[in-house]
């Protein structure tokens, strides 16, 4: 994870992206506005949105995160709802990455790394012990910080996860252009298909990525800090897609870069960071959790008033 | 837009070309300290050299196409070739490094995927290195009294030379791999495991190809040490005049124990057969250790992108 407490890293993240701080204070019914393109039925589903409310795919109480002796998030309790994208953000520390990483269980590969509290997902607790990890991250896919597309071709790439759950081979060229196409990848890979998927450009490969955790159709989608590695051209890009993708994915994205959570989110999660008493660690908690356009232009905390207009720390 | 500057003023400031004398000092303790190591360089690789230059010119006579089509004749004769010795040397890496390979990769899989901060895989690496380290003549004691007159009693012969081989060539294995599968990034391993791919998935699907040409290298480097040992083959293999493709049985020649015995004995012919046999060794291992370094170049080329 890359460290962003330097208030002049936050500086330069704001004035390189597009919209500058006043886009900060949008509020969301102008923000719909700026929805890339769409197909039609998929525009009108999401302007019914508002008025039935989504269900909810992941409940956490009192979940907190221990490595080692070291509590990392504390007593969070956050509701995630279905085709939206929930947007978690704050400092450096806040265990924002570490609490999605609880979401499909990727912190049981980190050695002492411990949860409490429950993760329920659709009504069952992803911890409880007849759950098989592997399972719960078959359903909930996962897109990372850096652009990690295997050393293979483009279509070995996508055609991974099908391949495991056994996809047939008459079927695997279908699975893999969907897959592209819903990644917005199709158009620019589809000759060079046997290329290796490290030939990409960062953007590319970062779509590549999300091309291979949609094509094994996963209920939710976690994205930790999927554009921090990418210029604004290309961040814009997977913007763009993961508005598309919304309809389809319920979608749970950590992000250093407020614009971006205030673009792309529907509610938006503030954590902070709090010291503890005993010994200089420092434990992340959930200060807020409301809709995006609350969280930045009214929002209820005065600690996520002062993160969001840059007073912080 | 252009703007206008004042020109330099020379004479106010130093020249670039009035050094200090510390400055100077410096310049010349490098110059000496250069040459000092060019020349420890030059005397390092000097026995290197003259290695490679005597056996190429002493060896060189005698290769010939009949060197490689006859067995060997006595010791006082000219002519004659170490077929015996090629075969067997082939039969016995065939059958070891399937033997050495396979249990090694294994063996760092574990190491790597597995045992990660456990104290079983601190015990296993720590009796690799250990097994390293043992002077092979030990690692033929063991087959010798193991396989070739006691437990098993298989009498010499290319399967137990070919054990004492692998063993010998096993820890080489497992520390080559186990460098090349660490350095397979863990952000292909949790792409995986976050796809819902189990662990032995991850590690033939993924793991295993990103790091092969690597494993590859590894196993190249010790098939070239393993070509050359002697000592362990002439407590298992004995040696053999004739050519025999038993596997058990019957004594098993291989190169480098022709060369040992021809060496120590007075006649020249035998000498000069030794010699052309020491030729081919070294070929054999240096041909072993470019391609290995090829494939080694190849691969790091294709892990830039990661």
């Amino acid at each position: 994870m890359t460290t962003m407490t330097d208030p002049t890293l936050q500086t330069t993240h704001r004035t390189t992206t597009a919209g500058g701080p006043s886009r900060i204070r949008i509020p969301l019914g102008a923000r719909r506005l700026s929805v890339p393109i769409t197909d039609t039925s998929a525009e009108d589903a999401d302007l019914a949105r508002p008025a039935e409310p989504h269900e909810v795919v992941f409940g956490l109480r009192d979940v907190s995160v221990y490595y080692g002796g070291f509590r990392a998030v504390r007593d969070v309790n956050l509701e995630i709802a279905e085709r939206e994208i929930t947007a978690l953000i704050g400092p450096s520390g806040c265990g924002k990455s570490t609490l999605l990483r609880t979401l499909n269980r990727m912190n049981d590969l980190i050695p002492g790394a411990q949860v409490e509290g429950s993760v329920a997902y659709r009504g069952e607790n992803i911890y409880d012990k007849d759950i098989d990890p592997v399972e719960v991250r078959r359903r909930i896919g996962m897109v990372f910080q850096k652009p990690n597309p295997f050393p293979k071709s483009i279509y070995d790439n996508v055609a991974f996860g099908p391949r495991l759950n056994g996809v047939r081979r008459s079927e695997l060229d279908d699975t893999v252009e969907q897959a592209l196409r819903g990644a917005a990848l199709w158009d620019e890979v589809k000759g060079k298909l046997k290329q290796s998927g490290l030939s990409l450009s960062g953007g590319q490969q970062q779509r590549l990525c999300i091309a291979r955790a949609i094509a094994v159709n996963p209920e939710v989608v976690l994205m930790d800090e999927p554009c921090s590695a990418l210029d604004p051209v290309a961040t814009a890009r997977i913007e763009d897609l993961m508005e598309r993708m919304k309809h389809d994915y319920t979608i749970v994205i950590v992000t250093h870069n407020m614009q971006q959570a205030a673009r792309i989110s529907d509610r938006t999660a503030f954590f902070s960071t709090e010291v503890n008493e005993a010994g200089d660690t420092r434990t992340g908690v959930l200060v807020e959790f409301d809709d995006t356009a609350k969280i930045f232009s009214n929002p209820s905390d005065e600690r996520t008033e002062n993160y969001i207009t840059g007073r912080f720390g | 837009m252009t703007t206008t500057l004042t020109p330099p003023r020379a004479a106010q400031r130093r020249s670039l070309r009035q050094v200090d004398r510390r400055t100077r000092w410096r310049k010349l303790t490098s110059l000496v300290m250069r040459m000092v190591l060019t020349v420890t360089m030059a005397l390092a690789c000097l026995p290197l050299v003259l290695i490679l230059y005597v056996v190429a010119e002493r060896g060189w006579s005698v290769v010939d196409l009949h060197f490689f089509t006859q067995d060997t004749l006595p010791f006082r004769l000219e002519g004659g070739g170490f077929r015996q010795g090629f075969v067997g040397s082939f039969l016995i890496m065939a059958l070891a490094i399937p033997m050495a390979v396979v249990p090694g990769i294994a063996t760092a899989v574990y190491l790597v995927e597995y045992g990660r901060g456990r104290k079983l895989a601190a015990l296993v690496r720590f009796v690799t290195d250990v097994m390293t380290g043992v002077p092979s003549i030990f690692v033929g004691l063991f087959v010798y009294a193991v396989l070739v007159i006691g437990t098993v009693k298989l009498g010499f012969g290319t399967l137990a030379a070919a054990v004492a081989i692998a063993i010998v060539m096993l820890p080489i294995v497992v520390r080559s791999s186990e460098e090349m599968l660490k350095l397979v990034p863990d952000s292909l391993r949790s792409a995986s495991l976050g796809m819902g791919a189990r662990r032995w998935q991850t590690t033939t699907k993924v793991v295993l190809p990103a790091a092969a040409p690597g494993l590859a290298t590894g196993a190249m480097l010790a098939i070239a040490r393993g070509a050359g040992e002697t000592a362990p083959l002439i407590l298992t293999g004995l040696g053999s005049f004739t050519m025999t493709l038993y596997l058990v049985g019957e004594r098993q020649a291989s190169l480098p124990q022709l060369i040992h015995q021809n060496a120590v004995q007075p006649f020249e012919p035998g000498i000069a057969r030794a010699w052309g046999g020491a030729l081919c060794l070294v070929a054999i291992t240096v041909l072993f250790t470019i391609v290995a370094r090829v494939i080694a170049a190849r691969f790091a080329r294709t892990r830039e992108g990661m």
